[in-house]
């Protein structure tokens, strides 16, 4: 007998896998299950909150006030729109490097995996020096002769800094599956009579789009949840549900509301993520067997 | 004027000369196989017939009309991929549709279509299929019809059979006869696989660095090789020195480095008689079992000659025995300098 099959048997798996195990419900379940509770609790801003009283209050104001209401429709048009536009440079991008020769290829992965290791916030911070109402873009505007433009905490500069960091996590799934094509199914179809960009909408694309799938849903999730963009170059005004959720728990002191916020967006996220895996990727799934 | 023919091609990538000046005529309905080792330019020269790479000199000419710079979806060729190039996220059916789809042809013609040729190549159980939930060999008869259905002028196959195992590969060798033969389309195939070649096709043609060495049928092929290359990749044979005679006919020297000429002689073509009786002595040093053969290699004055016998049924020569080797002498071939180096 396999010491797998034995180690099944005798139950020490469970044992091996046990650190692995604690870790996740340290670090994940407890405090989920802790913000779930707080998000019950009754918050009075003469005491705070009150950890023995419960309501369904803040749920009802989070469904009812247009507030919360503007501010989860616009994270989610946000996260649809920066989804869409990795989408629509991260394919074309990574079937480029797909193509590209061996010193280039190489090259040019690193190139696109480096910012990965600078931090968000540095690079929203440099974002918000060429978006300024005196920085770069302007500067060049008014040297033109024009007029300049507000760019700077408009919906605009989120999207923009949201795409340039989300960018890397489309790439990577969409060029893994590249990986996988036969390039000379390009040609078969090529001698069959299909024209470039036949080929590259009913060969190549269909046999990516699982990896489209999942990069859309790795940066939708990433993007509806971001914090440290939105934060810094949406302003005071322009807020997403992830700055909102800061807010409550550090101005407003009200830390159950921040709490049900929170397992709001994690909720709607869940809801928009499985239905789209539902929708789409098992219909691929189906095809491709994978 | 031959149905496809190729003029002077050559490919050069950079200072490398992949194909130099290569001429072929292939006739309406021939199966001609190009075949030489990995390297000597054959799917280069296929795939600038199929258009996937540039020709630097020369002219490839279908049925009268020039095609060296179409584009190879306006060459309408059918082409079977080494790794099949099938399209995973399509059924069997879908993907032998593909090309018909492309020329839009009606569905009320293309169902038939793609019907007829699955059936041709005994797939038609299989049309709903993917294609990862086919075997190897299925997989090669869904290329197969997949190329065929378009009707093409001209079939290319790259290496079809290199992916399979042995068993499979033979049959699959009749198999590709077949369908040629039903369907008379003129084919060229690709292979580095000698017994491949000799088996399916009208000629084959040796190639070696990038130059044509011959052409020829099958058997005068291997019964005339040119070259030493060419005697010696085409199935097995011994190169022996000699020269000819005052009556012309050659002759091998006994006498070690004696002898102008390089002649070759077939191991099955090489009698085993009694000691004293024949052309050449020697001693047997291995012997390997085939099944329906017994090959020998025996070592003589001139070094080891290599000898097969039919499996007649009797008791094989034992390792260490002494033997005569005898041969009718026109079985020798005088070969030719090779005058390129692999």
């Amino acid at each position: 007998m396999s010491l797998l099959s034995e180690m099944r048997q005798g139950g020490r798996g469970y044992w091996l896998s046990a650190p692995a195990l604690a870790l996740y419900i340290g670090l994940l379940v407890l405090p989920l299950g802790l913000t779930l509770v707080l998000s019950f609790n009754v918050f009075d801003y003469q005491v705070g909150v009150k950890s023995d009283s419960y309501t369904l209050a803040n749920y009802m104001a989070v469904v009812t006030d247009s507030y919360f209401y503007e501010i989860f429709l616009r994270t989610f048009w946000i996260s649809a729109l920066v989804t869409l536009l990795c989408v629509l440079i991260g394919v074309p991008e990574a079937y480029i490097l797909s193509r590209m020769g061996t010193p280039w290829r190489s090259i040019f992965l690193i190139l696109i995996l480096t910012p990965l290791l600078i931090s968000v916030v540095v690079r929203a911070f440099g974002w918000s020096l060429l978006l300024g109402a005196d920085g770069l873009i302007n500067q060049v505007i008014q040297f033109m002769g024009g007029r300049p433009v507000k760019l700077l905490y408009t919906p605009f500069a989120v999207v923009i800094a949201l795409v340039h960091v989300m960018l890397p996590f489309m790439i990577i799934p969409v060029w893994t599956s590249l990986q996988k094509l036969d390039p000379t199914a390009e040609q078969a179809a090529l001698s069959l009579g299909a024209s470039q960009t036949k080929v590259m909408r009913l060969i190549v694309l269909p046999q990516v789009m699982p990896g489209v799938l999942s990069g859309s849903l790795i940066v939708f999730g990433l993007a509806a949840s971001s914090f440290a963009i939105p934060g810094l170059l949406g302003g005071r005004r322009l807020k997403m549900v992830a700055t909102v959720i800061y807010d409550q728990y550090l101005s407003e002191l009200n830390w159950p509301m921040g709490a049900t916020l929170a397992v709001a967006l994690l909720l709607v996220n869940l809801l928009v993520m499985l239905s789209w895996n539902r929708m789409i990727e098992g219909r691929y799934k189906k095809t491709l067997g994978e | 004027m031959a149905f496809l023919q190729l003029e002077g091609l050559s490919k050069r990538y950079g200072s490398i000369d992949a194909v130099v000046a290569t001429n072929l005529a292939v006739d309406k309905g021939e199966f001609v196989s190009l075949l030489g080792p990995s390297g000597c330019g054959k799917t280069t020269t296929l795939q600038m017939i199929a258009g996937f790479v540039e020709v630097s000199d020369g002219r490839i000419v279908l049925d009268g009309r020039d095609i060296t710079h179409a584009k190879p979806s306006s060459r309408g060729l059918g082409v079977v991929f080494q790794s099949y190039a099938l399209f995973p996220h399509m059924t069997v059916a879908d993907n032998v549709a593909f090309g018909l789809r492309m020329r839009k042809v009606p569905a009320a013609e293309l169902h038939p279509r793609v019907k007829r040729v699955l059936e041709l190549v005994r797939l038609g159980q299989h049309a709903e299929r993917y294609p990862r939930e086919l075997s190897g060999g299925q997989r090669q008869r869904v290329a197969l019809a997949r190329a065929l259905v378009i009707e093409p002028p001209v079939l290319l196959l790259d290496e079809p059979l290199s992916n399979l195992d042995a068993n499979l590969r033979e049959e699959m060798q009749f198999e590709i006869r077949r369908i040629q033969n039903e369907v008379g389309i003129t084919t060229l195939m690709v292979t580095h696989d000698q017994a491949e070649a000799l088996s399916i096709s009208d000629r084959v043609v040796v190639m070696q660095a990038g130059r044509i060495t011959q052409i020829d049928e099958p058997y005068k092929l291997y019964e005339h090789p040119r070259t030493r290359f060419i005697s010696g990749f085409v199935g097995k044979a011994n190169m022996l020195q000699g020269d000819l005679d005052s009556s012309g006919i050659p002759q091998i020297r006994q006498v070690p480095g004696d002898g102008s000429l390089t002649l070759s002689l077939r191991p099955e073509k090489i009698d085993l008689v009694a000691p004293g009786c024949g052309r050449l002595s020697g001693r047997i040093v291995t012997r390997y079992f085939l099944g329906s053969q017994w090959l020998y290699r025996i070592q003589t004055s001139i070094g080891e000659v290599t000898v097969v016998r039919r499996n007649d049924g009797q008791a094989p020569l034992e390792q260490g025995a002494a033997v005569d080797m005898d041969w009718p002498t026109e079985l020798l071939r005088v070969l030719d300098a090779d005058e390129v180096r692999a």
